[in-house]
């Protein structure tokens, strides 16, 4: 090749690699000015105090931070450990792990069931559970208000047979938030782990029988393994959405079985202190980074193995 | 291939009955909630007869037109520019030569899926907040259009990109084998081959914006109710049918958009 060739090729891959540059610019600016600068945003105003009307004001302080964990005595001053929030986070923190966990546990064999149908009708079956997963959040969790309401249809029904005279309270309990967030996020389990399913090869499975190993041997050794990667995805996508739910207890908490999620919008809303609202907002966002470094490295790990 | 095989090598017990569990945990609450749309009485407990008169209680309803007009708004225009910022990125980052910062970029446009909507709602809220009072810029319902464009562009990002990368890449070099320069080949070739992808990120954007309640309900200012911020207000009153009239309603969008989006995904195959 002459130098002039190879100088003429240089300059197109640089012409090339300015385009896609520049191509990716818009994107990456809307993403990073409204995005990204936002998220520095709450953390400056993590470090201020309250304005009267909401907002923030100068002076910087820690004082966010001091009263997530302590409630300070108006009079003297002295700070006492009040551990509200915390005992806030722990709880949003069991619902997420606990749901987190039921989904897996009955979405998996959703999963499998799916992709041991027929070629023709998994398709089907996909775009049942796609449509949850697309459709409004906030309807989704009106219809479980609907039902389980004092008068809801399983109220009204089992008054009706007779099996009951009062209606079972199950709306405003642990429990409707729970089903709640099982019920909206158990599609965000069920289609990573479709499509890591979808790749089994089944002559492995085909093996594992050949060589005498029992249908639950075949499940845990062979299948469950092989279904890792959508196994961890899975549970990252209903994790997160879980541990910051706002929707979910907000209608079917009634306000008075709080996540972390309804906290930080009241510190916005009611209770005016935007500072406190940030501060509580980086503390969920650090426990979200917590669990996407668990799953970096869990996957990293299964390349370098795999 | 395994599939001709006896099925039964796949079986495991239990599981198709958990399966229809599922299914019906997911499906069981919506149906009761249609089917109660079309209850002829007014008390949304007892069932009484077939009606359709609470969807023209609902389409007559003032309110919920304005809410209909804010959302096609935002929604539209939030689509039209995160489709766009999408379709452009998806071609800057898709098989193409490397390029230093690349995959910064990448993360960056996926960066809005990873982080919980609260947080996102609560620091749009504060940005917004700095704009109006440091700097006295307040864009209306523009602040809505552009918190939803950044959560819309992921969202209009995955099935172009998808798109590309399936994509046969030899009729561009015939294109360009036969004269045509970059830019016809890009807008006579590239282009039409894409279209499915990027009509699936139309309809992904569309929905993402369409249904959002979260990041709406903090950003936005007073007159700026969407149809999910309406519904929301409904819910906190005693329930009527057509509360119900209006969720079928906005279900129906939803699942027209995304069978749309599903079809056109699957006829690339």
């Amino acid at each position: 090749m002459s130098d002039t060739a190879s100088v003429s090729l240089a300059l197109r891959e640089k012409a090339e690699r300015r385009r896609s540059r520049l191509l990716t610019l818009p994107a990456v600016l809307v993403i990073t000015i409204f995005g990204i600068l936002p998220l520095l945003v709450i953390v400056a105003f993590s470090f201020m105090s309250p304005g009267a009307y909401g907002g923030v004001e100068p002076p910087f302080t820690l004082e966010a931070y001091v009263s997530f964990l302590f409630s300070r005595d108006i009079f003297d001053d002295t700070l006492t450990f009040t551990p509200d929030y915390v005992l806030i986070y722990l709880r949003s923190l069991t619902f997420a792990l606990g749901t987190t966990f039921v989904c897996l546990l009955l979405g998996f064999p959703t999963a499998y069931f799916m992709v041991t149908r027929p070629v023709e009708s998994r398709k089907w079956w996909l775009l049942l559970v796609t449509i949850p997963f697309w459709s409004n959040l906030l309807i989704r969790t009106y219809a479980i208000m609907f039902i389980i309401r004092d008068e809801g249809l399983i109220n009204n029904t089992l008054i009706g047979m007779g099996l009951i005279n009062q209606p079972i309270v199950m709306l405003y309990t642990n429990f409707s938030i729970v089903l709640g967030l099982f019920y909206s996020f158990l599609p965000f389990m069920v289609l990573p782990l479709y499509s890591s399913l979808e790749k089994l090869d089944f002559r492995l499975v085909e093996a594992g029988y050949d060589l005498y190993a029992t249908r639950s041997r075949v499940l845990w050794r062979i299948i469950v393994p092989m279904a890792k990667p959508g196994i961890v995805a899975g549970c990252l996508l209903v994790f997160i959405p879980t541990i910051g739910a706002y929707v979910t207890p907000l209608i079917l908490g009634g306000g008075t079985h709080l996540m972390v999620g309804d906290l930080i919008a009241q510190q916005f809303g009611s209770s005016r202190n935007w500072p406190l609202g940030a501060a509580q907002a980086i503390i969920l966002m650090a426990g979200v980074l917590v669990a996407l470094f668990f799953y970096v490295r869990t996957t990293s790990e299964a390349k370098l193995h795999g | 291939m395994a599939k001709d095989r006896s099925t039964d090598m796949r079986y495991q017990p239990g599981f198709g009955p958990l399966a229809m569990i599922c299914l019906a945990v997911l499906y069981a609450p919506i149906l009761v909630l249609v089917a109660f749309a079309f209850n002829a009485n007014a008390s949304v407990a007892q069932w009484t007869g077939f009606s359709t008169k609470w969807f023209a209680t609902a389409l007559f309803n003032e309110s919920f037109h304005a809410a209909a007009l804010n959302t096609m708004l935002i929604s539209v225009s939030a689509t039209i520019i995160a489709t766009m910022a999408a379709t452009a990125a998806a071609l800057g980052t898709t098989r193409v030569k490397a390029w230093r910062g690349q995959t910064a970029a990448f993360m960056t446009i996926n960066l809005p899926l990873m982080v919980p909507e609260i947080i996102t709602a609560v620091s749009a809220l504060s940005f917004f907040a700095l704009l109006g009072q440091v700097f006295n810029i307040n864009l209306g319902i523009g602040n809505l259009i552009l918190a939803h464009s950044v959560f819309c562009i992921p969202f209009a990002y995955m099935p172009i990109r998808a798109r590309l990368e399936d994509m046969d890449f030899t009729l561009d070099q015939a294109a360009a084998d036969l004269y045509a320069t970059p830019w016809m080949t890009f807008r006579r070739v590239t282009l039409p081959l894409l279209m499915p992808g990027i009509a699936s990120g139309i309809a992904l954007a569309f929905i993402v914006s369409f249904d959002d309640f979260t990041i709406t309900q903090l950003v936005a200012g007073p007159g700026q109710t969407t149809l999910p911020i309406y519904i929301w207000t409904q819910v906190r009153r005693p329930i009527t049918p057509e509360l119900n009239a209006m969720c079928t309603i906005l279900l129906s969008i939803s699942i027209l958009f995304i069978s749309l989006s599903v079809l056109i995904g699957q006829k690339r195959r």
